[in-house]
């Protein structure tokens, strides 16, 4: 960032004189040096910690996200992120209707899955009309299909040791595929689902082909699509750089993002 | 400091009165929560412009209608209020940064926290003061109603609703005309209602609000979706009681410089405030 700051500090010796102009300025570039300062950014996380702690202590942890009626539906879901995969391999993968398609179940669990989307949709369904919130600011409804995630876990047997569950997709953004985690109290939540359907149609590209994460008390970017790896795993450093999660390591996005 | 009566200083000759106006967690939450509504109105624009549209209802995207929206033409910045389009090009939509760089966010750096777009720290930045503002309001409402400072200074008295009374301080404040002598010492009718609409409905409503867009709180406490009628109606709603709170600290402000910004600045950091002399003769 020092050398988009530099300039600015030119700017200000320049404005140095003038009194009156010289409020705005350093007093912009002032803020903006406090916001990278590394103690700031220590405290900036207190307020995310602080939501989530207090949302898992006060809030009933199973609470259910509201579910809406068919009434309520948007007129278009917009889709937001990776509209396409980029690759052959996926479009490989779309040509044939994702018949090859697997996810595996992986990390701390007792029996390894790997699951096509016929082994997913032969499961238990849930299917539930709810809003997904982006971190953005809009909201679109939807109704979603799929399993539940911990049907999936629980055919693994998922150990005691699991405190997080992170999901891997298909989609590369930049430097790499895109990830994501939770931790198992949203992991279990009821409505915790593996959509393959949106609207009663099959899952549009767009919006996570074959396979995306629900996780209704979150925003958006939590709703990993083109998943490819659930893996339950005892903590998250490992994982990328170890915030546990594609923004989350590279612009800070909050890891719990349940406001 | 539960006292009826208003501690007077004592005066010598032609010295002005003296009297203490305002207590220690008055001046205290004045200022914590001046800064804190700063940083949350700065870095609540940064999270708008992350999607500078408005909504009505349970949804609200890019393909639904806004009933309003900061947008950007090839040349020019515009903001559009139901059917209403007003030109904002160099404010709003469209405006130059401090490097000489045009953009097209809606709000301009000088008015966001960090002055370059970052969601991510926008968010930051209002999620942690947002608890400050709910924590100092709390300890503040609770301090003036168990500390007087509610009976004392901003309860309404029967005599005060009388509309006859509130006209002439309507009319007193249009002619820039202020209480002079003692009654400078209290608050009147005006200052009373405003004061009381900003700590008991707006910044109350701004955090209810704000708590209607958390999923995770919709979850356990979906009565505020009903309330706000629904999460896109809550944004609205935070939005524009945002500017009511923008409004207030305008006049506010322009009521400070108009009636002595020294004396008034002066009373607010070491509580005591001097009283505007009594005409000798009649106005």
């Amino acid at each position: 960032m020092s050398e988009l700051i530099l300039p600015r500090r030119r700017l200000i010796a320049r404005a140095g004189g003038l009194v009156a102009a010289a409020g705005a300025l350093p007093l912009l570039s002032g803020c903006d040096a406090i916001n990278e300062a590394p103690a700031v950014r220590k405290i900036l996380t207190m307020g995310e910690e602080m939501n989530r702690a207090s949302q898992r202590v006060l809030m009933d942890r199973d609470a259910l996200a509201r579910e809406f009626t068919r009434a309520d539906l948007s007129p278009t879901f917009r889709s937001n992120g990776t509209k396409l995969p980029p690759g052959a391999a996926y479009a490989a993968h779309a040509a044939s209707g994702f018949a090859d398609w697997r996810v595996k179940v992986t990390g701390l669990v007792a029996r390894p899955l790997s699951l096509s989307l016929a082994d997913i949709r032969a499961m238990p369904q849930r299917t539930q009309i709810t809003r997904h919130d982006c971190v953005e600011g809009w909201s679109a409804i939807g109704q979603w299909t799929g399993p539940q995630l911990r049907r999936i876990l629980a055919a693994a047997g998922v150990k005691d040791s699991a405190r997080y569950i992170v999901f891997r997709c298909a989609d590369r953004i930049g430097d790499a595929l895109y990830y994501e985690s939770c931790d198992m109290v949203d992991a279990l939540h009821p409505q915790t689902i593996m959509a393959w359907a949106l609207n009663n149609a099959v899952l549009p590209i767009a919006n996570g082909a074959p396979l995306r994460l629900r996780i209704e008390r979150q925003l958006g970017y939590k709703h990993a699509k083109y998943l490819t790896n659930i893996e339950a795993v005892a903590s998250l450093d490992a994982i990328g750089a170890g915030k546990g999660g594609y923004w989350e390591d590279r612009i800070d996005y909050e890891w719990y993002a349940g406001i | 400091m539960a006292k009826a009566e208003t501690p007077v200083a004592p005066s010598e000759g032609a010295s002005p009165i003296r009297v203490y106006r305002h207590r220690l967690p008055a001046r205290i939450w004045h200022w914590v929560n001046a800064l804190t509504l700063l940083i949350l109105l700065m870095s609540g624009l940064m999270i708008f412009n992350a999607h500078p549209r408005l909504y009505w209802g349970q949804y609200g995207a890019n393909p639904d209608y806004a009933w309003l929206a900061v947008g950007s033409t090839p040349k020019t910045g515009f903001v559009r209020i139901g059917e209403t389009r007003i030109e904002t090009t160099g404010v709003l939509g469209r405006w130059t940064d401090a490097e000489g760089v045009e953009q097209t966010w809606a709000f301009p750096g000088w008015a966001t926290i960090p002055t370059t777009y970052s969601l991510a720290d926008g968010r930051r930045w209002h999620l942690l003061f947002a608890w400050v503002l709910a924590i100092s309001l709390t300890l503040y409402m609770l301090w003036s109603l168990l500390c007087g400072h509610l009976k004392r200074d901003l309860y309404v008295r029967r005599a005060e609703w009388a509309p006859r009374h509130i006209w002439r301080d309507v009319k007193d404040h249009a002619r820039l005309r202020f209480p002079k002598g003692a009654a400078a010492a209290r608050y009147h009718i005006l200052q009373k209602l405003s004061y009381i609409g900003v700590i008991f409905v707006l910044l109350p409503l701004m955090i209810a609000t704000g708590l209607t867009m958390s999923p995770g709180m919709n979850a356990s406490a979906p009565w505020l979706l009903d309330l706000f009628g629904g999460r896109q109606s809550a944004r609205s709603i935070h939005f524009l009681a945002a500017w009511a709170l923008v409004a207030f600290f305008v006049v506010h402000l322009a009521m400070v410089l108009l009636a002595g910004p020294v004396n008034e600045v002066r009373s607010m950091i070491t509580g005591w405030f001097r009283l505007p002399p009594e005409p000798s003769a009649g106005r």
